[in-house]
């Protein structure tokens, strides 16, 4: 019952320094209650707009700009070194490894992940009852990666093949004929791909979701039109709802895309990089706080940052362009 | 229909498991076929069965889940809870067990979904509705944040949370020391982690917030104003309240985000059970005990099963969340 005593009491805090924190604000706001006339706007911008600014400033703003400098410093952040840290990450050998898996990942995952996720929208708009499924393979969204992990982790267990078969896959081979399936995880280069099996499974219900939607949103006299001039089955669907959902679905393959660049728990619990699988996010991570040389990590975090911006600018010009069609 | 930001808040999606009508009835039963149903069955198989045998195995005992797989439980229904005890309170082979942690990833959660979003509400107020020079440079200046990814906060904010920040001589965050030692007060406790995801969660939470708030109706604030209510007042008695279903839905996706983060963890908190939550916990005996599979099972499935209830219970909200905050990072 001692867990449960001093777990209750970490729940405490936490609610605690939620009371505090509110207790806070709501004095401040009594306080700022009482400006008069003209100090009541300036007041009131303080208040309202003071925390956000300040969290902004310290957590985002200053970083980016000390991580900036640190990717031109060394291993300890005390001399300037240059572009060194950035030659050492494309053209240091072994770090192929990670750049070619990265391209791997942004290509392959959000394409596979958009596809199935499409074909899963297309064909649940034709069922009349779509809920379970759909309930179903949109559940691994709210599994973190670790659990992700460690659920294919037992899918891709290897035994012996002379030893009973714990790991499902293996399983299967074996049901299917092949009598000496690999051990997957140690598997060059194809466990890179299994990896990426984990990373579709989350986001193809994402993708489906969001097409789904898109899907339900083509106005239902469209589509009769087309199919009153004789446009059915693919051609319905490559003349009329592809078009339609377009901006959707690039939405969602760049969305995917930012995601599988930043991933770093999936590849850390399933194999920490080794086996020829490390990406970009993880080996920042190692470099910055397992080989506490500062300066490589900063220079590939700001490698994820510049990857990034493309994304996101071509994510948000594509919005605007369609809000302003609408 | 886009999956705009903006609109994701103040109009509900379809729900996901209910369906709107768009396509005329008789289409649709004319388009449908046993073919599709079945391939969408067989893909619904496909995604369940790898949860589900971590389920089953998290049951079994530690002799049959180690030594044989998952569904042969069909000629062997041997089953026990024994598993979750151990890894909730630790036993012979893992000597520590998950209840702290699990404790921990609530006392980390909590507090980081509701800062954010009280934090980016009272900004989005301003930005919105108290006129001032510069609101609109402030707005993009924060929509713009978003592009960056938390790798490049992370090592500058452990360093200001540990040994503090000055430029030059003038300091912008101060060393705060024990008295007499070289550890910051922070070590051990979960502060820089409710801080961190504050900070990380806030562009997006703002950028929401403020494309909600914008379009409550203009007479609503003028009337208040026009009766002498502060900004203040108006903010507690109208803005807050109209405000909770946008609120509940970005809270609930940054719980869960929250939950399920390990880089953020593992960075500002460390292994100990003092302050790690469950990932970086399952993350390390995954390492460690990989090959007790009985354990890893059960504590893998004692972490996922707080999201899948949120999951399962607030569908509704989660995929607003969700498609709304699926841009975080």
């Amino acid at each position: 019952m001692g867990e449960l005593a001093s777990g209750l009491v970490k729940i405490g805090t936490g609610l605690a320094a939620v009371a505090i924190v509110l207790g806070l604000l709501l004095l401040i706001f009594f306080i700022g209650a009482r400006a008069k006339g003209r100090a009541q706007g300036p007041v009131a911008i303080i208040v309202f707009l003071g925390p956000a600014v300040l969290l902004l400033l310290y957590g985002l703003i200053v970083p980016a700009f000390r991580t900036t400098v640190g990717s031109f410093q060394n291993a300890n952040g005390k001399n300037f070194v240059g572009f060194a840290n950035y030659s050492w990450i494309f053209t240091a050998p072994g770090n192929s490894t990670f750049l070619i898996n990265t391209v791997l990942w942004i290509v392959l995952v959000p394409l596979i992940s958009t596809g199935i996720g499409l074909m899963l929208a297309l064909l649940l708009d034709r069922m009349r009852r779509e809920s379970i499924s759909k309930s179903l393979i949109f559940m691994p969204m709210a599994i973190s990666f670790v659990g992700a992990g460690i659920i294919w982790g037992l899918v891709y267990e290897y035994r012996d093949p002379s030893q009973v078969q714990v790991g499902l896959l293996s399983q299967v081979a074996m049901w299917l004929g092949i009598d000496n399936p690999p051990n997957w995880i140690l598997w060059q280069p194809m466990n890179s791909f299994l990896l990426m099996i984990i990373m579709i499974w989350i986001q193809v219900g994402f993708a489906m979701v969001v097409l789904s939607a898109a899907i339900k949103a083509i106005p239902g006299d469209v589509v009769e039109a087309a199919e009153l001039d004789g446009a059915i089955g693919w051609k319905l669907f490559s003349r009329v709802t592809i078009p339609m959902i377009r901006g959707t679905l690039i939405v969602v393959l760049t969305t995917i895309m930012i995601a599988v660049l930043k991933i770093f728990d999936i590849v850390r619990t399933m194999t920490n990089g080794n086996f020829g699988t490390q990406v970009v996010a993880n080996e920042m991570y190692a470099q910055a706080f397992v080989q506490f040389d500062v300066g490589r990590g900063s220079a590939l975090a700001v490698v994820l940052f510049v990857a990034v911006i493309p994304l996101i600018a071509y994510n948000v010009t594509q919005l605007r362009k369609e809000r302003t069609i609408r | 229909m886009s999956v705009e930001a903006h609109e994701i808040i103040p109009m509900p999606l379809p729900d996901p498991v209910g369906r709107e009508e768009s396509i005329p009835e008789a289409a649709r039963r004319k388009l449908s076929s046993p073919w599709a149903s079945g391939l969408v069955i067989l893909i619904t198989i496909l995604w369940t069965v790898p949860t589900f045998g971590l389920l089953v195995t998290s049951l079994r005992p530690a002799e049959q889940a180690q030594n044989s797989g998952w569904w042969t439980i069909v000629t062997d229904p041997a089953m026990t809870l024994s598993n979750y005890s151990e890894v909730l309170t630790g036993g012979s082979v893992i000597p520590n067990g998950i209840a702290p942690y699990f404790f921990n990833s609530f006392a980390i959660a909590i507090p980081a979904a509701i800062f954010p979003l009280v934090i980016a509400t009272m900004a989005a107020y301003a930005i919105a509705w108290v006129p001032f020079k510069g609101a609109t440079f402030i707005f993009f200046t924060i929509f713009a944040l978003q592009v960056i990814p938390l790798q490049m906060s992370l090592l500058p904010l452990l360093q200001m949370f540990n040994k503090g920040w000055s430029l030059g001589p003038i300091p912008i965050f101060p060393d705060m020391n024990k008295p007499g030692t070289e550890q910051s007060l922070f070590v051990g406790t979960y502060v820089p982690l409710w801080i961190a995801h504050t900070m990380f969660a806030l562009p997006l939470a703002i950028f929401l917030m403020h494309n909600f708030i914008n379009q409550l109706p203009r007479e609503l604030f003028e009337a208040a104003r026009v009766d002498g209510a502060s900004h203040f007042l108006i903010f507690r008695k109208l803005v807050l309240p109209l405000s909770v279903p946008a609120i509940a839905s970005i809270a609930i996706f940054q719980f869960l985000w929250v939950w399920n983060d390990l880089l953020v963890a593992l960075t500002f908190a460390g292994g100990t059970p003092d302050v790690a939550p469950i990932t970086a916990y399952l993350a390390n005996i995954k390492g460690t005990y990989g090959a007790q599979l009985h354990l890893i099972t059960a504590g893998a499935f004692i972490a996922i099963i707080v999201p899948l209830i949120v999951f399962f219970s607030l569908q509704r909200f989660f995929v607003r969340g969700l498609l709304a905050g699926s841009v975080k990072g």
